[in-house]
């Protein structure tokens, strides 16, 4: 098994990945390293203290389990959607797809400040399963729900394409050898979205993680059960405490950059097997 | 039971307002190799569609040994399709591959496994169960399809432009492997190819589809000789087609003011001595020449008329200018859509007058 190179049929990789390489460093790297040398100054006493600080620890499990959720949830109900999309040729399904793309232009305060007022406990959607004893608003759920909007057109976007391009004739490869419909979304369809979806799922994580604006409202804020780590830089940052901001910021972003190499490995291992065929 | 083992009778289909099969009936016995014949977009894909219950006709029956097959689902049909680019699947290796289908039936594992690995002996892929389809060359690929397909034992195998991706020779390798494997198992096999070539080689039956009809239904030999429509004699092998202006020798009358079709190997040409049936023969010039490797093609015009034939690389060489007998054995005359076969009258006169 062995890969084999080829070389592109336009030229120019020298001017082309030099510029990239420049505008990665720009944009990305130099804030990054910024972030690290701003920990570095500080005194480490201070700063281990600071990460493991019940408050912060607590945060950082709020940020990273309701992001997860939402982001597999939004696996589930994203695939759910596309495949809709795609698949079923239903009057106004234009418009739908245009719906998608409302979490990606709409300012992310409008939409937790809709979801506030309809899932608080005096909201239209709040009182409703408030009679059947579940607190949205202002609890970790809350904040789930709020991600599962920001995150949904990531999964849509990312596998409606490769669900367009995939030839039914697989499909149907699969029923004239026996298999009945499930097995064939389960065995062969499913596979081979695995790493779209991967992608999908991961960039609704990455984006969960660093979101604020539509969280801070539904959330409600309350230190060790709704804080969230942007939220806990945020207030460090108006304490001048920056070191501790930096250093809260490094650690969110390690793991994140941790969880999404993982992420990431799986989906190339998925892919592998899917080009050239 | 019935004697044909597939029994497609008055079958229409219609992709909405377009007529994609028109009263399509044929009948097929069990263990024959057919071919479905046609140009491109003539419906060919689509009677196999049918065939396999991918595809729902809009009426008429389909027959599986006399039993109606209208409403089972391609599942239960005891069909193995094998598609045109193949549709393997890329994320299982090819020993799943070709499980897939026994998977399916829960089959044990060791049965499977043995199955298996009879069936890449048989496609002669032993030794490449590890590997995932995109590390095989297209006629491995190939192979995985035709695997993958029999696995199950089908009773029927409908194969779509199955060699279509695939290069001259290897084809012509996997053509007779098909011819052979067919017999070997006694599996009633449907194909669909572009080439006449090969269907003319290994189909027992030929159905030539066109315009959502079947134009003629019947062996490679009665296809080519006795074209029955107009379309078939012209779809099928080489020819020259023309309004004869002047006298062809042998066919006077014949074919006034009519459509005519001469194939190459109807006619032969010679120096004036070289040919058996002087009387039979009209005079020519050589046009043109060119080289096939096994033979010549000639183009000689004949009473205003250029006409093809073949001659022998073993035969002395012709030069262009030069003048020539030419004796047409046969030719096929065209009328109202209808295709007839007429020899050439002095051949079979026993003894001509005017000499
Ligand atoms: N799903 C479909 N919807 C509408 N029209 C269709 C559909 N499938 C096929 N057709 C039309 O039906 C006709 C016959 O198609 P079919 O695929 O059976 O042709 P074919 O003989 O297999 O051609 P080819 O040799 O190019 O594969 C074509 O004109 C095609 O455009
Ligand atoms: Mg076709």
């Amino acid at each position: 098994m062995s890969t084999r190179r080829t070389s592109s049929v336009i030229p120019g990789f020298g001017l082309t990945m030099g510029y990239t390489i420049v505008y990665l460093s720009l944009i990305v790297l130099i804030p990054l390293a910024g972030l690290f040398f701003k920990m570095g100054s500080g005194d480490w006493q201070h700063i281990i203290e600071v990460i493991t600080s019940p408050r912060v620890l607590a945060a950082f499990r709020v940020s990273l389990l309701t992001s997860l959720g939402a982001a597999l949830a939004n696996g589930v109900i994203g695939l759910l959607i596309a495949w809709v999309l795609v698949r079923y040729p239903f009057s106004g399904r234009k418009f739908v797809d245009a719906l998608i793309d409302l979490p990606f232009a709409l300012p992310t305060a409008v939409a937790g400040i809709a979801l506030t007022s309809l899932y608080s406990p005096k909201g239209w959607m709040g009182q409703l399963f408030g009679e059947i004893g579940i607190k949205i608003a202002y609890t970790p759920l809350g904040i789930s729900l709020a991600l599962l909007f920001i995150g949904l057109p990531f999964v849509v976007r990312t596998i409606q394409p490769v669900l367009q391009d995939a030839e039914t004739d697989v499909e149907e490869a699969a029923l004239t050898l026996g298999a009945s419909r499930w097995v064939t979304f389960w065995k062969v369809i499913l596979p081979t979205l695995l790493p779209s979806w991967l992608t999908g799922v991961s960039l609704a994580f990455a984006r969960g993680i660093g979101e604020y604006g539509s969280v801070v409202f539904i959330s409600g804020n309350m230190p060790m059960k709704t804080e969230i780590v942007p939220l806990l830089i945020i207030t460090q940052l108006e304490q001048f405490d920056y070191v501790a901001a930096a250093s809260i910021a490094v650690v969110m972003l390690l793991l994140s950059f941790l969880m999404l190499f993982v992420i990431n490995t799986l989906q190339w291992l998925a892919r592998r097997r899917m080009q050239n065929t | 039971m019935s004697q044909w083992h597939i029994d497609v009778q008055n079958v229409n289909k219609f992709y909405g307002e377009y007529h994609a099969s028109k009263n399509i009936s044929f009948q097929v016995e069990k263990g024959k190799l057919v071919g479905l014949l046609g140009p491109s977009g003539g419906g060919k894909t689509t009677i196999l569609r049918m065939i396999a219950g991918l595809e729902q006709p809009d009426n008429g029956s389909i027959l599986f040994r006399g039993q109606e097959m209208n409403r089972v689902e391609p599942q239960k049909r005891g069909i193995g399709v094998v598609f045109q680019n193949y549709a393997l699947f890329k994320h299982m290796t090819v020993f799943d591959n070709i499980a897939f289908g026994l998977n399916v039936q829960k089959k044990s594992k060791s049965f499977i496994k043995e199955r298996v690995n009879e069936l890449l002996d048989l496609t002669n892929l032993s030794g490449l169960g590890k590997r995932y389809p995109n590390e095989l060359s297209g006629g491995q690929r190939q192979r995985v399809a035709f695997a993958r397909a029999l696995a199950p034992e089908p009773q029927i195998l409908l194969l779509d432009e199955p060699f279509a991706a695939i290069d001259a020779h290897v084809r012509r390798e996997l053509r007779s492997w098909l011819r052979e494997m067919i017999d070997r198992l006694g599996i009633t096999t449907l194909f669909v190819t572009h080439d006449q070539e090969e269907a003319i080689e290994i189909a027992d039956q030929i159905l030539v589809v066109n315009q959502g009809r079947i134009e003629q239904h019947g062996t490679p030999i009665e296809i080519y000789q006795s074209p029955q429509t107009d379309f078939v004699a012209r779809f099928i092998g080489e020819s020259t087609q023309f309004v004869p202006k002047g006298i062809i020798h042998g066919f006077n009358g014949v074919a006034d003011g009519r459509e005519v079709l001469i194939r190459p190997e109807f006619v032969e040409i010679g120096k004036p001595n070289e040919i058996a049936l002087p009387s039979a023969a009209s005079q020519g010039t050589v046009r043109h020449l060119y080289y096939r490797g096994a033979s010549w093609e000639v183009e000689v015009e004949v009473g205003g008329e250029l006409l093809i034939g073949n001659r022998s690389v073993e035969k002395s060489s012709l030069k262009i200018g030069d003048k020539v007998s030419v004796l047409v054995h046969r030719l096929i005359v065209f009328e109202n859509g209808k295709a007839n076969i007429v020899e050439n009258q002095f051949k079979y006169d026993p003894m001509p007058v005017f000499i």
